[in-house]
């Protein structure tokens, strides 16, 4: 029986001679990524488990995105401590206006490369899964452990083979791809699984867009999403790493916990409602929602092509006096590319407010929380009761396409309507 | 290892990671200071229920989204001395394990619990107790058995930096 190119990938970075679902192995890590509330839980637990060394400083990456710009003294001090610790065991530390947000950025920087294992202290992580890699969220008592010994155990996870067939619409997007996915198996029908995307629906989808897909796997309950690595991957680290890799693709007798496929040509824009990312439905079905603000950005949607459609929705048009637009572009160097391309002038000029890259709106931490009885309609990849503010607001998620059409119309609508 | 305690009984299916402890709370890292704010999007008043040793009761998939041990922390901190539930998240069940505080899936034990419930878990025989009535238990994975018997990640690494 062949290998799917998860179980390649765990067997390549541990002792085993062999690998199956639900064996246990001690995984080797080619990056670990912790962030400014992660990093200082894990610093704790590895100073408690007698371990003053970390395994590998080029391996290891500190990013402060959460907190960041620092909110209050409590979150200084976690930044504070995030760059002290860094700096002291030498590993390289992304504050505020030198990175962004973690996940967009190590990809941006060529950090992840196929058929790598990269683990975070973040539930996002699964996001490098877009590039090939098998890459996942821990807690902060596993990232000490990973920053110790490099290492960490893992339940070989079965493959979800999930087939994208057919062509976008006009305003679909990877986000409608993988909200579609959950909608079909639930927030926790992807459970000790992965989600592996393949077909020519799949491979169709840019960089950009695989990162939206691979985000929000974990929404799924899934361990990471994996897009094996192909010519848009190879053509995206063309000049972003000189380290050399190898493309891992599944072999064609691999054994799958489940198919499942996605036909674009009948899949439209989508939006998940509160309080779950499983209740996924089409615009249509919300629309006329009143919306009190928009968030266009996060780790799964603050990419240039994220920014794009959202400044090509507002572009000569007003916010709805309803609505605040906020607009996070995910790294220092988008922000750069979107103001050289005239993006944030639009984005502006509609009346939308664009932040430096932090996480802070998404979770509910700083800058963009929600009042009671307010709706936001977010490009973000929870809408959990109380995620970004008041537990008696309400978040649904969307594309940028949906996201932006929504400030401009101070509602849920088809942005057809907007941009015909 | 053998855990018992009073139940807590935490309603509904797909418990969130943000419901049981908001973002805006994620700024602290000492367990001691997240008490407080645990279950605080879900129900502050669970709170009150956590006296003495207590055994959490959930349902499915408990603890989905965030990796935050912020949740797993907090409820050690206030008493928690086990999770008995139906199904757990992934990342949420990795840090209780590495915890060691023993999340166990027996869905008829969650089932029969009411609040305040004698609960006694038995991780390695597979058991669960519920006000006398016992029940077979999911048998946890000879790893995670001795992760817990060891008492977490952390002694773990303790064990094998002594070895090295």
């Amino acid at each position: 029986m062949g290998y799917t190119v998860t179980e390649k990938i765990l067997l390549a970075h541990s002792d085993a001679d062999h690998v199956e679902p639900g064996q246990v192995v001690m995984v080797r890590c080619d990056v670990v990524l912790a962030n400014d509330v992660t990093g200082p839980l894990a610093f704790r637990q590895m100073e408690k488990m007698g371990a003053s060394e970390v395994f590998d400083p080029a391996k290891i990456v500190m990013v402060a995105d959460h907190f960041a710009p620092a909110k209050d003294e409590r979150s200084a001090i976690l930044i504070k401590r995030l760059k002290e610790w860094s700096l002291a065991h030498g590993v390289v530390f992304y504050d505020q206006g030198r990175g962004g947000i973690e996940h967009t950025l190590l990809v941006q920087e060529g950090l992840v490369l196929p058929g790598s294992v990269i683990v975070g202290g973040d539930s996002h992580t699964c996001t490098h899964g877009a590039m090939g890699a098998f890459s996942s969220g821990l807690g902060s008592t596993d990232i000490a452990y990973c920053l110790a010994f490099g290492e960490f155990w893992q339940v070989v996870p079965g493959t979800i083979q999930v087939t994208v067939s057919g062509e976008k619409g006009r305003f679909v997007t990877g986000k409608d791809v993988i909200l579609a996915v959950i909608a079909q198996i639930g927030a926790g029908g992807g459970t000790g699984n992965v989600l592996e995307f393949v077909g020519a629906g799949a491979q169709a989808l840019s960089i950009d867009e695989r990162l939206a897909v691979s985000n929000l796997a974990v929404e799924a309950g899934s361990d990471t999403g994996i897009f094996p690595a192909d010519e848009k991957t190879a053509a995206y680290l063309d000049g972003r790493t000189d380290k050399s890799w190898e493309p891992v693709h599944s072999d064609p007798d691999a054994s799958y916990s489940r198919k499942l496929a996605i036909d674009l040509d009948r899949t439209g824009p989508l939006v998940a409602k509160p309080y779950n990312p499983e209740n996924v439905v089409s615009v249509s079905e919300v629309a006329g929602t009143p919306i009190h603000q928009v968030v266009v950005g996060n780790c799964s949607n603050g990419t240039m092509t994220d920014l794009r459609q959202a400044a090509e929705m507002v572009k000569g048009k007003r916010v709805h006096e309803r609505t605040r637009m906020i607009v996070v572009p995910a790294t220092q160097k988008i922000y750069r590319e979107a103001i050289a391309e005239g993006l944030i002038d639009i984005l502006v000029e509609a009346g939308a407010s664009v932040s430096t890259p932090t996480c802070g709106p998404c979770f509910g931490g700083h800058t963009g929380a929600l009042a009671p009885g307010e709706n936001s309609l977010a490009t973000i990849n929870r809408n959990f009761k109380g995620r970004s503010g008041s537990p008696d607001a309400c978040v649904y998620l969307g594309n940028a396409f949906v996201a932006a059409a929504a400030a401009v119309a101070g509602e849920i609508i088809d942005p057809a309507e907007v941009v015909p | 290892m053998i855990a018992t305690g009073k139940a807590v009984v935490v309603p509904g299916t797909n418990v969130d990671t943000d419901i049981l402890y908001p973002g805006i709370y994620l700024n602290i890292d000492d367990p001691e200071l997240m008490k407080p704010y645990l279950f605080e999007g879900l129900d502050p008043s669970l709170r009150d229920q956590l006296v003495g040793d207590t055994v959490l009761v959930v349902s499915e998939n408990f603890g989905m989204g965030s990796s935050r041990e912020h949740v797993p922390l907090a409820m050690k901190a206030s008493g928690v001395r086990c999770v008995v539930g139906s199904s757990f998240a992934r990342i949420f069940y990795r840090n209780c394990i590495n915890l060691a505080l023993p999340a166990i899936s027996c869905p008829q034990a969650a089932e029969a619990a009411k609040a305040g419930s004698e609960i006694s878990v038995d991780a390695a025989a597979g058991t669960v107790t519920v006000d006398g009535r016992e029940f077979s238990a999911a048998p946890v994975p000879p790893f995670m058995l001795e992760m817990l018997e060891r008492g977490g990640l952390i002694p773990w690494a303790q064990h094998k930096l002594a070895r090295s």
